[in-house]
């Protein structure tokens, strides 16, 4: 029992510090990608004792010492109580939302089968979307509590964006959904372990040899479907080209123009978990979560039939090392997308959101029906 | 008294304090924010009654889209603090809760024990039971229910052309 609870506490506490540990250093590889992409050197004046070498770790240490050692201003005709509550609103989905992501398959230690997974809901995407749907009260809250105009503008931009993408999101995850027939995050990656040649039926045998050595992943079957759920978890992160409730050019910082100090760090710290959190989704539904290609419980199983046995403790490595490396792909497309596409015009990001991407979905949904009908 | 009790007590006071914080505070704002609480104990609760499914949507639909919508009015209707209401309206609110509360009474000492506790399987309140009695069983109302909801959108759509083509 103790042992239990002790195992789920740990699994909690790795998974909420590696996700704030990996948004800290997004924050670092997001001005130097930046700074790579514009030929420039960045991010290289925090020196310690005159010692700037190790770029990360001084910036890691020096940006939260500046913002926790700013004034803490709350304007003096805002909600004072709201306003120092919708940080902690924007950061806590963020957070909580990967706790239904599997890292990895089960370890078996003894007696004990221990699941790569904090919390094994079996309703586990349906979870990461109601966290994800109570991110918008940190921007809408944050941004009246403000009592400015500037940022009430960003948050009623920021309500209706999120409200928007939320549909077109929902929608996109249905096809995958029906193809795995499952809710639980944790049964969608372990399916995506086998190969679309078990899966074909027998009347499409002809593609066998072409594509029959694929893996299951989501992408390969749903492709429309991982571009618009990729979309549309941009768009949810509201960073640019989606960064409408922010646009610094427009609105000076939208929603959080009125925070400084650490309020102001637990939205940024927020901003980055949820990139994290975007990637792991993305990484769970479409790339096959903690599998690595070919990669069973007692070893590889090649298509060409042989077979290379490896023992459970470096199957499971294997897998913690797929997991992230997926992870931290999928982190820094997002932080390439946002210093190569310019800013969306707001009535871009509504028509896209409303006009293109939910009837795609929707055709998505339809098609992926009539084709597992007619495979039946 | 075993843990999942105290649990529940402590909610449910939780839950009592932020409906009445709906009713009773005068800044719209802060009134919608205390039902979002109170829509969230009550998914919490939904899920300690082994309906988690009923739970996540509670959280999904209501906090998540309705209460955010409504906020989304607030903010565009410019909100001002609410009048106090007359002392006609608190005494027939007084009464109405009072007949309310006495509906209540009999279910106080009524102490029969509980029939079979349905969460005796393991697949009750999951998403696949819920399917099925949602799209076999009562297949005719869940559809009728989705016309309705069409319906719902064709008029609000047609009623927000109106007036804009009206200068």
């Amino acid at each position: 029992m103790i042992v239990d609870v002790a195992i789920v506490a740990l699994k909690a506490f790795l998974v909420v510090f590696m996700v704030l540990n990996l948004a800290g250093i997004l924050g670092w590889i997001e001005r130097k990608g930046s700074a790579l992409i514009q030929d420039r050197i960045g991010a290289n004046r925090a020196s310690i004792l005159g010692f700037a070498g190790m770029g990360l770790i001084n910036t890691l240490i020096a940006d939260p010492l500046k913002f926790l050692t700013k004034e803490d201003f709350v304007p003096p005709t805002g909600d004072k109580l709201l306003h120092t509550l919708a940080p902690c609103m924007a950061l806590f989905p963020a957070l909580v939302t990967f706790a239904v992501i599997p890292f990895g398959d089960v370890i078996t230690i003894g007696e004990r089968m221990i699941n790569l997974q904090v919390a094994n809901l079996n309703v586990g995407i349906l979870y990461a979307f109601a966290m994800g749907s109570l991110g918008v009260y940190g921007t809408v809250i944050g941004a009246w509590a403000s009592n400015n105009k500037f940022s009430l503008l960003g948050g009623v931009r920021g309500s209706a964006q999120m409200i928007s993408y939320e549909v077109a999101m929902g929608l996109s995850v249905m096809g995958v959904l029906m193809v795995y027939s499952s809710l639980d995050l944790q049964e969608i990656a372990r399916d995506q372990g086998a190969l679309i040649g078990t899966l074909l039926p027998p009347s499409l045998g002809f593609l066998q040899p072409l594509i029959g050595w694929l893996p299951a992943w989501g992408v390969f079957l749903q492709p429309l479907a991982f571009l618009l759920f990729f979309t549309a978890a941009v768009a949810e992160t509201k960073r640019i080209p989606f960064d409408l409730p922010e646009s610094e050019s427009e609105l000076v910082a939208g929603y959080h123009v009125e925070y400084s100090g650490g309020k102001f760090l637990m939205f940024f710290a927020g901003e980055f978990a949820e990139v994290v959190t975007a990637a792991g989704l993305v990484v769970t539904l479409f790339f096959g979560g903690w599998q690595v290609p070919y990669l069973m419980r007692d070893g590889f199983h090649f298509p060409w039939g042989s077979i290379w046995l490896l023992p459970q403790i470096t199957v499971v490595i294997l897998q913690l090392i797929a997991f992230t490396v997926k992870v931290l792909f999928f982190c820094w497309l997002q932080i390439l997308l946002r210093w190569t596409v310019p800013r969306f015009r707001y009535d871009q990001v509504m028509s896209l959101g409303w006009k293109m991407m939910l009837p795609l979905a929707l055709l998505n949904v339809v098609v992926t029906a009539v084709v597992i009908i007619a495979a039946q | 008294m075993d843990l999942a009790t105290l649990i529940f007590f402590v909610l449910a006071g939780l839950l009592i304090i932020s409906s009445l914080l709906v009713v009773f505070l005068r800044d719209v704002v802060h009134c919608a924010l205390a039902l979002v609480a109170a829509l969230l104990i009550i998914a919490i609760f939904f899920v300690s009654l082994h309906a988690p499914m009923v739970g996540i949507l509670q959280i999904m639909v209501y906090a998540g889209a309705v209460m955010v919508l409504f906020l989304f009015v607030i903010m565009f209707l410019n909100p001002t603090v609410l009048e106090r209401p007359r002392a006609l309206w608190w005494s027939a609110a007084g009464i109405l809760v009072l007949l309310l509360g006495g509906l209540l009474v009999p279910l106080f000492f009524n102490n029969e024990p509980p029939g079979d506790p349905v969460a005796s399987t393991e697949l009750f309140g999951s998403p696949e039971m819920l399917a099925k009695s949602l799209f076999g069983d009562f297949v005719l109302p869940f559809e009728i229910a989705s016309v309705l909801l069409l319906v719902a959108i064709v008029g609000a759509v047609v009623l927000a052309k109106r007036e804009r083509s009206a200068p």
